[in-house]
């Protein structure tokens, strides 16, 4: 085994370079703290095209390397986080973000939880207004056993 | 041999599985008695089928059969055993046949368990669950045959994936399983009263221990799952809000539901058509994560390999057995009225929150899960959801759920008497802000305004379990099991929540480059890079770097991350090093080579964060200990009532 | 009876949802692109048979044109080369390849060793114009106008069925220059 090592070697390191490895690890460091919470924050809201479900933070492939790149070269150049996103999204679609923008078409997903609330909260006062007119006439003593 | 052996043991599974489900619903709806005796010895029968072919199929792997295509996709000469072994459920059809195990498992419980249910009822429990059953082996026998050959052979295999060669492969998915196929118990259940026309509190009973325990497995089940993210893919995360994790945690959230509702139903004969629509959504969610994994319909980073015909017969099976269900409902639930009533404040109406908050949260995540596939299918374009949609939402519903709880424990049963608790809440909810703020503002100097609202409610959630039981104890009452396990569960969400609040709020994190001997500081602790040297192990090279951990000059630990490549499937895979420090998660990471000697690395804190796992095998306990209380092994009102130790009887 | 059957009713509406989802599945890797109907990005890019020399795209205005990202690294353009081939001689269409993160030597051989049917290849080292494009994974080819609109975008590999389905219909709306 031990004549393998060498080549085996080369080949860890290279395929390293380009390997669909399970972690990026992105040491870029900004000039000032705000920055580098701006680049942060941004890098975790997009998502990588390539590996689908992660974000460009973590994302190992090159084309992850390439569009965090660019985050960081328009911070540096004075850009909103906001033309930062238009400017991803002009070119990969929606898609590309993480959280779904509030539009006319992603209106029912944001509005839904709170819908979904209203909904329950109506189902439980009928409920419970049912069922407390009913204590009167509900005589039958509840089953004590010492237990819920 | 032994492949062919395996799939004709799968063919007489299915069979057999056909029998147990004609003659289990046929039978009492016949009236026909030899046809309801032979039902468990079909699911006997069943049982050994499937794992005789079980059997086969591991045989195979341990002896590395490479005519096997299941085997060659997913193994590899140089694979350790015990990878061998446990690469059975390491991919689709493989995972389906556990499936399958599981639940001719469960089945069997039910038919031993079952013995004391009347005979026309056990039948059409364990009907329904044949159904289940054939409808699985039949999929699996048609689209996912494990037992397939290559002809001709494989030289050699394509060696299990390396992200799942981890001792967590191991437990995560059988566990994980156990609980996502358990809910097909209280499904049959639910199914078995609408068939026979009736569902009172002694139903309510019976299938409270069996939903409990299937929700316990399938909370640990997740938990595993959660705990292997967060060391084997490297990004110290946890929790990605993934469809497939969403998959497992939907049916979990409603199982919660179910639970609780059981508990009315059995206490108080209310909610009973609610409790059965719970049952049937618990397995649907089970049947969907199931579908939703295999089909390619979503996106996501572990779903099985896609294959739209899979996905076509697993919907059609779900069209069928779930809308069959939903028919029955619609036909049998217009009968289940009951005239019991509850005041505002009693138990009932806590319960009843803590449904519609469940409810909502799952129905929630179900929403953004599936988003993409709606907004797809209705034209609207694509739409991306992630966690920066998750977690505000969840926590929407989930916030009030947690204030709400501590009342609920209070709450008495039928006319709450909260009037009567009000100081003793009060005082808990004092003690638990004031040490919510000392954790906060103490230990830690910063925090979002979050962190102590979580932080007091899971205080507070722990302080209010613990006051009756505690008193109970003090008093030298008997403290049965069921009410040990829910507090022992309560108070497992109470930790849950700190653990989350906290994590969340105090995680550091940093990415930094360092050359050999160089040394950064993050977070109290210094983290000095050794450098890194070539490895090898059993089927894969390393490179392993050393990190050297201090703490104002005392040593804590010695880090050691590696990234691994793995000989057949030039896959890279990185190996985190995490050691826990002073309830401090310390992890590191290898990133990228950067030249002459310097290496990206991940450098990561999470404080408590063991204690979310820690907090969901707690809760788990508590599940397991309730269910196994002794009044659902008796029959019903035949107890002497609990608050007084009867002499020579142990109390609880 | 009416409410107890609205759970079986938004069931089935969640399985025709479903099945539609399915019908979709094998899209489900390819994301539309927002570029369609807008105009090609412009580019200024090392030729890669002589870098001294430029490809810009405001060159190639007034005619169709394909534009094919790819890279000797890319399993599947291997697999497409031999279409491009067959397609640049029938069609006479001219194609402009994006050599992406590549190196050029290596490119030159490939091309000289497979045949080469891009009538000039812009390279792209550092991945600029290939976001510009909205590139994310090779290969991908473009269908541009000869107004500079992008019609037309496939993901993966260009086979000879995608060609005659989707691109050459594009193609007949307009007569090609010379016809």
């Amino acid at each position: 085994m031990s004549r393998r090592r060498p080549v085996a070697m080369l080949l860890l390191l290279g395929a390293l370079a380009l390997a669909a490895a399970a972690l990026a690890v992105d040491p870029t460091e900004m000039p000032t703290p705000q920055l580098q919470a701006r680049y942060v924050a941004l890098t975790h809201e997009l998502r990588c095209m390539q590996c689908q479900n992660e974000t460009l933070a973590d994302s190992p492939v090159q084309l992850a390397a390439d569009l965090r790149a660019e985050v960081r070269d328009m911070l540096l150049a004075g850009k909103s986080d906001e033309e930062i996103r238009a400017f991803m999204v002009a070119r990969y679609g929606d898609f590309i973000l993480f959280r779904p923008r509030f539009t006319a078409r992603t209106a029912w997903l944001w509005l839904a939880p709170g819908i979904l609330l209203l909904v329950g909260a109506a189902v439980l006062v009928r409920v419970m207004r049912q069922r407390a007119a009913l204590l009167a006439g509900d005589i039958e003593p509840v089953e004590d056993d010492g237990r819920n | 041999m032994l492949p062919e052996l395996g799939q004709f043991a799968l063919i007489l599974a299915l069979l057999l599985a056909g029998l147990q489900a004609f003659f289990g619903i046929a039978g009492p709806a016949l009236g026909r008695e030899r046809w309801m005796a032979a039902v468990t010895s079909a699911v006997a029968g069943q049982f050994v089928m499937v794992a005789t072919a079980v059997g086969c199929l591991v045989a195979c792997f341990v002896n590395e059969d490479f005519s096997v295509r299941y085997v060659a996709e997913n193994s590899n000469s140089a694979l350790p055993l015990f990878y061998r072994v446990t690469a059975l459920w390491g991919a689709h059809e493989g995972s389906l046949l556990l499936w399958i195990q599981l639940l001719a498992a469960w089945t069997v419980a039910v038919a031993i368990g079952a013995a004391r249910l009347p005979r026309r009822f056990s039948a059409r429990v364990l009907g329904v669950l044949g159904v289940v059953s054939f409808g699985f082996l039949l999929f699996t026998l048609a689209t996912s045959n494990p037992f397939l050959r290559l002809d001709p052979p494989a030289g050699d295999g394509n060696d299990l994936n390396p992200i799942l060669q981890d001792p967590a492969l191991a437990i995560h998915p059988p566990i994980l399983y156990t609980g996502y196929v358990g809910f097909a118990v209280a499904f049959a259940f639910a199914c078995a009263a609408m068939l026979e026309g009736r569902l009172d509190q002694q139903w309510a009973r019976w299938t409270r221990p069996w939903t409990t325990v299937a929700w316990a497995f399938l909370g640990c089940g997740i938990a595993l799952g959660s705990f292997w993210a967060y060391y084997e893919l490297g990004w110290g995360g946890f929790w990605f809000w993934d469809p497939v994790e969403n998959a497992s945690f939907m049916p979990w959230l409603v199982g919660t539901a179910l639970i609780h509702s059981l508990a009315v139903t059995d206490k108080r004969g209310l909610f009973k058509s609610w409790t059965l629509l719970l049952a049937i959504l618990a397995f649907s969610l089970s049947m969907l994560g199931t579908f939703l994994v295999r089909s390619g319909v979503l996106v996501s980073v572990h779903s099985f390999a896609a294959d739209p015909a899979r996905g076509i017969f697993i919907l059609v099976f779900l069209a069928l057995m779930i809308g069959g269900a939903l028919a029955l409902y619609a036909w049998r639930a217009p009968l289940l009225r009951s005239t019991a009533g509850f005041e505002f404040g009693a138990r009932e109406s806590f319960l009843l929150f803590n449904n519609v908050l469940l409810v909502v949260a799952a129905s929630t995540v179900f929403a953004g899960t599936l988003a993409p596939l709606v907004s797809d299918a209705l034209k609207l374009g694509t739409v991306s959801v992630g966690p920066p949609y998750f977690n505000p939402t969840f926590m929407l519903s989930m916030l009030p759920l947690m204030a709400l709880l501590p009342l609920g424990i209070h709450a008495g049963w039928k006319r709450g008497h909260l009037k009567d608790r009000q100081r003793t809440l009060l005082m808990t909810l004092a003690v638990a802000v004031i040490l919510a703020a000392g954790v906060a503002f103490g230990i830690y100097s910063h925090g979002a305004l979050l962190t102590p609202v979580g932080t007091a409610l899971g205080i507070w959630i722990i302080l209010a379990s613990l006051v009756d039981p505690i008193d109970r104890w003090r008093r030298r009452l008997s403290l049965p099991r069921s009410v040990l396990g829910m507090t022992i569960a309560h108070c497992g969400l109470g930790l849950a929540v700190i653990a989350l609040t906290t994590v969340q709020s105090f995680t550091v994190e940093r990415d930094v480059a360092l050359a050999a001997g160089a040394s950064t500081s993050v977070g109290g602790y210094q983290f000095r890079f050794d450098g890194v040297a070539p490895l090898e192990g059993p089927n894969y090279d390393a490179i392993g770097g050393t990190i050297v951990v201090t703490r104002a000059g005392a040593p804590v630990a010695v880090l050691r991350p590696q990234k691994r490549q793995y000989w057949v499937q030039h896959q890279a895979i990185t190996q985190t090093s995490i050691r826990m420090n002073r309830g401090n998660n310390l992890l590191v990471a290898l990133g990228d080579d950067l030249g002459a000697g310097r290496w990206s690395v991940r450098i990561q804190i999470r404080p408590l964060v063991s204690l979310i796992w820690l907090a969901a095998l707690v809760m788990a306990i508590g599940g397991v200990l309730a269910a196994s209380d002794r009044r659902y092994r008796s029959a019903r009102a035949a107890e002497a009532p609990a608050g007084v130790a009867l002499p020579g009887e142990p109390a609880g | 009876m009416n409410r107890f059957l609205l759970p079986l009713g938004a069931f089935l509406l969640l399985v025709v949802v479903l099945a539609i989802g399915i019908r979709h599945a094998p899209e489900k890797d390819i994301i539309a692109s927002p570029l369609i109907g807008k105009p090609a990005p412009a580019f200024s890019l090392p030729d890669l048979s002589d870098p001294s020399r430029t490809v810009r795209s405001s060159d190639l205005r007034g005619r169709w044109y394909l534009f094919n990202v790819w890279g000797t690294w890319c399993y599947e353009c291997r697999a497409e080369h031999q279409t491009l081939l067959e397609v640049q001689q029938a069609a006479r269409l001219p194609i402009i390849g994006l050599d992406w993160k590549d190196d050029d030597a290596q490119a030159r051989d490939w091309l000289a060793q497979l045949g080469n049917p891009y009538e000039r290849v812009a390279v792209d080292h550092v991945g600029r114009t290939a976001i510009d494009w909205g590139v994310y994974g090779a290969p991908e080819t473009f269908l541009v106008s000869p107004e500079g609109t992008v019609v037309y975008k496939l993901v993966g590999p260009l086979t000879q069925a995608t060609w005659t389905r989707d691109i050459l219909p594009r193609l007949s709306r307009q007569p090609l220059p010379g016809s």
